[in-house]
């Protein structure tokens, strides 16, 4: 119970933070706070194998990315400026509010008590049979998605990002160091 | 467990909704980003729960696959996006318009 209340208002606050912090930074590093308060409540939830990825796929390689990204662009922040489209707090705090409350009455109607979990619910061994059994397809087809990415990012990487227009003085300048 | 498996889809529900504000008011592209993973984190909450509630563990094979999708997501994104920067110099996105009609 303390768990849980203890990582909810951690992934709450965490969530208030990726969305209302003024640098990106800090964004990110709320990020990271919902993604291990998260991890918590998946052990509350026997799940522990998920817990487990969640910490090394998300908080270990997805948040690095987003940091290395934002170290690399270090762009000036956009949202100093005044907005083109106008104010979208107003219109966006009442309708998230709505989307809320729609969610929370879709979930009604779920027993309140549930069975202890089995033995070994979430761990390695049953997860892994099910993966290796009833999705294996899937399981292949992530594979190819996965190759897929790693493919796109070497190009996107590697391009230049935009042909270079070279004047005809450098032109003959790297002829001549030729 | 003593916690109601409902409190753990509510929590799920505020934490999708407060991804979607995220995604409708903030305009750094990269915070769009992490907002559409809070939102992915929240979906991910509720096949955990469902699964723990039902007792069957295709709700946490869904999370794995989400897990890589997600991952797949942030790679080719934000590659995408830095090319963007590169080419324009900006990462708001009320600015990246070149498809407007």
């Amino acid at each position: 119970m303390l768990l849980f209340v203890v990582g909810a208002a951690l992934s709450l606050a965490g969530g208030v933070g990726v969305v209302a912090a003024r640098e990106a930074v800090h964004s990110a590093l709320s990020l990271l706070v919902v993604l291990g308060a998260l991890a918590v409540l998946y052990l509350t939830l026997a799940a522990e194998f998920l817990a487990v990825l969640q910490v090394i796929l998300y908080a270990g390689a997805i948040v690095v990315l987003f940091l290395f990204v934002i170290m690399l662009l270090h762009a000036q922040d956009p949202e100093r400026r005044p907005s083109p489209v106008g104010a979208q707090w107003a219109l966006a705090v009442p309708l998230g509010l709505l989307l809320w409350a729609a969610l929370t009455y879709a979930s009604f109607g779920l027993p309140a008590n549930v069975r202890p979990a089995p033995r070994n619910f979430g761990a390695v061994e049953s997860v892994g049979r099910e993966l290796f059994g009833t999705f294996l397809l899937p399981f292949e087809v992530a594979s190819v998605l996965l190759l897929v990415a790693i493919v796109a990012a070497v190009v996107l990487g590697s391009a230049p990002a935009r042909p270079r227009v070279t004047s005809p003085r450098e032109r003959v300048g790297a002829g001549d160091r030729r | 467990m003593t916690v109601p498996p409902q409190a753990y889809l509510v929590l799920s529900a505020a934490l999708f909704t407060l991804g979607t504000v995220g995604v409708l008011v903030r305009r750094t592209a990269l915070i769009l980003f992490m907002s559409i993973e809070l939102m992915l984190n929240a979906v991910n909450l509720a096949f955990v729960t469902l699964a723990r509630v039902h007792g069957h563990l295709g709700g946490q094979l869904a999370v794995f696959f989400v897990l890589v999708v997600a991952a797949v997501e942030v790679v080719v994104g934000l590659s995408i996006l830095v090319h963007i920067f590169r080419t324009r110099d900006t990462v708001d996105v009320d600015e990246i318009d070149l498809l407007r009609g």
